[in-house]
Parts: structure tokens; C-alpha cells; sequence
């Protein structure tokens, strides 16, 4: 009898939660729990503002949702309502596809669209183009000629620096080992390609010794460097290609004692990052300017609906900071804790 | 000849047989990897092993009990990614003296434990999908707590020397070996009485052998499956502590796979998931398998896809040893 009771229970609530789901029909995306409601404004009640969904590569990291606050700043100075989501992890190309598909049924009036796996879309992206959809591609960009512009870093030019800083800080010669978040994402690979083919061509004397994948994890990423700086007593640079990455190298360093014998070069920002490069123990990092690729993605969205012609890609930038300019405005508006 | 095979058979029957299978390939690697590189056994690199095991050997003494029930625990990954974020709550949120604070951290592991523990017993629901279930529960709510940020300890650098600093180096100088390696094996002691000294790790293995008999023989058996969940929820609630501790920080959206990283040791370990085996040793040394193959796979810069692929090999091969020594009684 208890079990019966407690069984129709279970479905009545069930059953309420199925009709008060079906009743909303942009119900707020079930991925995204702690999304303020302001952003998710649902296009039925949007009026007469033009809709844009911006589907990015995540929502959980400081990095997107600095992307997710110059989107909401670009709706706003533009008057056009957007809602901003992505899947939990990197890895999780289905759940991004399903995020594509809902926003297609909302009928927007363009959509923002940083792919995970851009060949996986494409099916979708050619729906939104016959649909006559806009689509702008953001951050790591979408491999096809739909999207009519993408606003990304060039991650490439951007470890390039990267490693010509480090070449410098070391003299031109001698060791370093790089940790990447991972091997198949556009961002993963572009960066390693990037620090490492520079180092190559430009800086013969300087060997990548190590070259590792840490997911991005900080703990995995600290216990990976820590091996690899066993593996190498001669090393004297370690370059990490993401916030998580970094945060390993930098755990790693400070368990080892060896805080000022290594040249720790770094990506993106966070508040680990920003300390260790106030205190020294970081010698810099490259920082892309994840506000402006939010902004300039929604800017571009509304050029596109009035039919403006855009540039094939727009170049959001990339800056070097450490000690010196850290506290530069033009630098620290860029940085996220 | 018989005086042999009775020899063979007893060795074999022996629950120690897996734990020297275990004990004797750690020591295999040990050899292996210090004969490839000279950068393997040295002081620094023995420590750097010993703490990659501290937080996935504290998750794996939790789920060893779970599985000697014959029972599952998806959620010990997340559960500690929420116990790390509460205690960032308690302690850098609400300023709460750093030991409430741990507590609270601990309280976090046990409640999502008991919740898991209630789920399966009371309303029935198998283990594997009550577990599943509170898998996300518990990645959202940290999620939700942190603000989808990390948590940092900057306020309270006692909290990082609790695991990183080292009480043995003080005692004995240039020892130093991170508390947070002493939390581990203080934790592997105390795991190991409970399996082997008290009422609850007798009723762990009667509920793995044969839930029914010992149902039969008038045992609360619902009340012993909560105990056992929760125990395994507070060592996940320890793991969240101390790996909040080692990165200063608490991260909410790491945790998810640890689960099966731990898993993966208490298996190489010699814990059955049919349920009723299982060691806290073999545990322990099934967590140091795992940490020293990546680490002199690491050491010997072997690509990390090829690392992935050997760590799953060892699982495959750990349990076909089981099997085969099964048959062999």
C-alpha cells in the first residue's frame, strides 16, 4: 500500500512536470541550471527585438562566461535579445547539436555558433541556411563557408608569440615541455601547432622536449607537469596552453620548489594565473580578449540580419601581459578572476 | 607431486594470492620503469606517485565497501567535487574556522551517502542508477554553490599546508612527505579496521555473499546498506577535502571519471564486483598501480593516448588473473 501510494506520487508529479514543460515551450535549457533568467529571455516575449541564440563551447569556465558578458553587452547597447548556453564539457558534441537544433526551431533571426566539432553541424548549419538563418561563427569558428563571419583569436599567432617570448626568457636554447588541454579540439591543436612549429622554425636551439595533454583538469595537469619536470632536470621553460593546464604547471613548480628556476609561460587568465604572474613565478601569459569575441559575435549577428556585408573572419586579438602591464586598463579589461 | 598440488591449490585459494599478484607487478613497474629512466626513482618522483594517489586512493577505499556489497558508486567523483565546493562555502564564504569547515566538507561526503544508501535500500532503486542519478545531482549543485567558479583558500593558507606541508619532514629532516600522502594512508587504516575489525565490515561482506541469507538470519539489512553508502560518501567527502587542499581551490567542474579511476583500482586490487571480495591492501595497492604506470609512462614521454591505452590493458588483465585463480580452486 505504501509503495502504491508513493509510486502515483511519483507519476502525478511527473505528469505536472511534463504539462508545465510542454506548456513553455522555450523552457530554459535543462544544461544550463544556474543561467541567471534575464539572459534566457524566451522569444515569444521578445516583442519586436530580433531573436539571437548564442550557442557557445561551454558555460562553466570563467572564459566563456566573460564571452557570455560581452554578448549581453552587445544586446543591450543593440537592442536585440539573446540567450547565451553550451554544453558542460568540451567532449559533449551531441548535447552542442541538440542546443543547434533547439535554437532552430525558435526561428531566430540569426544565431551565434562556436562549434565543438564543426563537421558535426553541418547538416544543421545548412537547414539555418536554407532557412535563410544567419549563422556567426565564434571563438574556435565553424570549418564551412556558411557562417558568414567568425569572430575568433588567431590561436595559431597567438602561441607563436608565445613561444618567441619564451625563447627570449631563456636565452634561445635549452629545454621546455608544453601541456595542452586537449588533442582534437581546433584550440587544443592550434595552439600546440602554433608554440611548437614557431619554436621550430625560428629558435633551432630550442628542443620541445615534452608534450603532454591534460584535459584541462587541474589536478591531472599538476601531476602530469610535475612528472615531466622529473623527466627533464635541464628544463627551462614550460609553456601551458589553457587556464587548467597552466594551474598545473604552476602546482607543480610550487610542490617542487623550484618557483624562479623555471619560465612558466601561460593562456587565458583566472585568479591562480594572475597571482603567480604578480609574484614572478609566472613570467606571462597570452590573453585573448574573450569580452570582444562575445560582443563583436552579437555585432556582427545584427549586421547580418540588416544584410550588411561582412569580412570572412574579424580578428578579436590577442595580448601579452605580465608583471609590467598587468594592471594596464586596457590589459586588466580583458582579465577574469 | 600430491604434496605440491595440494601446495598449489592452497596458495592459489589463499585471498592473499591477488594481493602478491598486485603487490608483485607494483614492484615489476618499480623496477621497470627505474632500469628506463634514471629520472624514475628518485625521492622527488616517489613523492610526486605517492600524491597522484593520495585523492583517487581515498575515492577507492570508499567504493571498495560499496562493491564488496555487490553494490556500485557512480556519484564518489562528483560527491567529492561537492564536498571541495562546500568546504570553499564554509570556509571562504562564511569565514567558518578552517575544522568546521573540513567538517563540513566531510558532513557533505556522508549526507549524499546516506542519500545514495537511502535511495538503493529503501526505495529499491538499484544501485547503479540511484548512483547515476546523484552523479548529477551532485555536479550541479557544486556547480550551483561555487557560482561556476573556482573557490580559492587564499584567506586561509592553513588549509593548503593541512595537505601540502609535511609533519614527517619535521621530524625527520629532508623526509618530506606531504601530509596529504599521511591523510591516505591514516584513511587506508582506518578503512582497513572497519572492513576487518568491526560488525559493519562483517555485514559488508554477508550482504555481497548473500543478501538473502543474511536478510534470512534476521539481520537489518537495509540499515547496514545505508551505513556502508554512507561510509562511502564521508571517504568522498574526504577525497573533496584534500583536493581542495593540494589545489587550493575548490573546482567545480573537475570530478567527473574519477569515479571509474577509482573503480579501476579496487578492481586491480582484487575487489569482486560480484561482491563479497574485496581488501583494503589490495585497494590501496591497485591506486598505486595506476598512479605509477602514468607517472613512468609519463616519465619515459610515451603519448598520452598510448598511457590511456595500457592503464585500461592492466584492468582487463588484473581481472582475468581473478578469474583464473577462481578456477584454479
Amino acid at each position: 500500500m505504501k509503495t502504491n501510494k508513493l509510486f502515483f506520487a511519483i507519476v502525478a508529479l511527473l505528469l505536472v512536470a511534463i504539462v508545465v514543460g510542454c506548456a513553455s515551450p522555450t523552457a530554459a535549457p535543462t544544461t544550463a541550471p544556474a543561467q541567471p533568467a534575464a539572459t534566457t529571455a524566451p522569444a515569444s516575449s521578445a516583442g519586436a527585438k530580433p531573436y539571437i541564440p548564442v550557442i557557445s563551447k561551454g558555460f562553466q569556465h570563467q572564459f566563456w562566461q566573460a564571452v557570455k558578458l560581452g554578448a549581453q553587452n552587445a544586446a543591450k547597447d543593440l537592442n536585440v535579445d539573446i540567450t547565451f548556453e553550451g554544453p558542460e564539457s568540451e567532449s559533449q558534441v551531441d548535447k552542442q547539436i541538440e542546443m543547434l537544433q533547439t535554437a532552430l526551431d525558435k526561428k531566430p533571426a540569426a544565431i551565434c555558433f562556436a562549434a565543438l566539432d564543426s563537421k558535426a553541424a553541418i547538416p544543421l548549419l545548412q537547414k539555418a541556411k536554407a532557412a535563410n538563418i544567419p549563422i556567426v561563427g565564434f571563438d574556435s569558428g565553424v570549418d564551412s563557408d556558411i557562417p558568414v563571419t567568425t569572430a575568433a583569436t588567431d590561436n595559431v599567432a597567438a602561441a607563436a608569440y608565445a613561444a618567441d617570448k619564451m625563447a627570449t626568457l631563456i636565452g634561445d636554447k635549452g629545454e621546455v615541455a608544453v601541456i595542452v588541454h586537449d588533442q582534437t579540439s581546433r584550440t587544443g591543436i592550434d595552439r600546440r601547432d602554433g608554440f611548437i612549429n614557431q619554436m621550430k622554425s625560428k629558435h633551432p636551439n630550442v628542443t620541445v622536449v615534452d608534450l603532454q595533454y591534460g584535459a584541462g583538469d587541474q589536478l591531472k595537469s599538476t601531476d602530469i607537469a610535475k612528472a615531466v619536470i622529473q623527466a627533464h632536470p635541464n628544463l627551462k621553460g614550460y609553456f601551458g596552453a589553457n587556464e587548467g593546464s597552466i594551474i598545473g604547471v604552476l602546482n607543480a613548480v610550487k610542490e617542487l620548489k623550484k618557483e624562479g628556476q623555471l619560465v612558466v609561460i601561460g593562456y587565458d587568465s583566472g585568479q591562480q594565473q594572475l597571482d603567480a604572474i604578480r609574484s614572478g613565478v609566472e613570467a606571462g601569459a597570452i590573453t585573448q580578449d574573450p569580452i570582444g569575441i562575445g560582443y563583436k559575435c552579437v555585432d556582427s549577428a545584427v549586421k547580418a540580419i540588416k544584410g550588411q556585408t561582412l569580412p570572412k573572419t574579424i580578428d578579436t586579438g590577442f595580448h601579452w601581459f605580465d608583471k609590467t602591464n598587468i594592471d594596464d586598463p586596457t590589459i586588466s579589461a580583458l582579465l577574469y578572476k | 607431486m600430491d604434496n605440491q598440488i595440494v601446495l598449489k591449490k592452497s596458495l592459489f585459494r589463499s585471498d592473499a594470492v591477488q594481493r602478491l599478484l598486485a603487490f608483485g607487478a607494483l614492484i615489476l613497474l618499480f623496477i621497470v620503469f627505474s632500469i628506463a629512466s634514471p629520472n624514475f626513482f628518485q625521492f622527488d618522483n616517489i613523492v610526486g606517485i605517492l600524491l597522484a594517489t593520495a585523492v583517487n586512493g581515498i575515492l577507492a577505499l570508499g567504493v571498495t565497501f560499496v562493491i564488496i556489497t555487490a553494490g556500485i558508486d557512480l556519484s564518489i567523483g562528483t560527491v567529492m567535487t561537492l564536498s571541495a565546493v562546500m568546504t570553499g562555502v564554509f570556509i571562504t564564504f562564511w569565514h567558518l574556522p578552517v575544522p568546521l569547515g573540513i567538517l563540513g566538507g566531510l558532513a557533505t561526503g556522508a549526507i549524499a551517502g546516506l542519500i545514495n544508501g537511502s535511495i538503493i535500500a529503501k526505495m529499491k532503486v538499484p544501485p547503479f542508477i540511484a548512483t547515476l542519478g546523484m552523479l548529477y545531482i551532485a555536479k550541479g549543485l557544486a556547480l550551483v554553490f561555487s557560482g561556476l567558479k573556482p573557490i580559492y583558500f587564499n584567506d586561509t593558507p592553513e588549509f593548503n599546508n593541512m595537505a601540502m606541508s609535511s609533519v614527517l619532514g619535521a621530524v625527520i629532516p629532508g623526509f618530506d612527505v606531504p601530509n596529504a600522502v599521511l591523510i591516505m594512508f591514516g584513511a587506508a587504516i582506518v578503512a582497513g579496521l572497519i572492513l576487518t575489525k568491526t560488525v559493519l565490515g562483517r555485514y559488508t561482506f554477508a550482504l555481497g555473499s548473500n543478501e538473502e541469507a543474511t536478510r534470512l538470519s534476521g539481520v537489518d539489512v537495509d540499515r547496514w546498506k545505508i551505513a556502508v553508502y554512507t561510509l562511502g560518501g564521508l571517504f568522498s567527502g574526504l577525497a573533496g577535502v584534500v583536493i581542495a587542499a593540494r589545489l587550493n581551490s575548490a573546482q567545480p567542474s573537475l570530478g567527473q571519471g574519477y569515479e571509474l579511476d577509482a573503480i579501476a583500482a579496487a578492481v586491480i586490487g582484487g575487489t569482486s564486483l560480484s561482491g563479497g571480495e574485496g581488501t583494503i591492501l589490495g585497494t590501496v595497492i591497485g591506486a598505486f598501480i595506476i598512479s605509477t604506470l602514468s607517472n613512468g609512462l609519463r616519465i619515459l614521454s610515451v603519448p598520452q593516448e598510448w598511457q590511456t591505452v595500457v592503464t585500461g590493458t592492466i584492468v582487463i588483465l588484473a581481472v582475468y588473473l581473478d578469474i583464473v585463480r577462481r578456477q584454479q580452486q
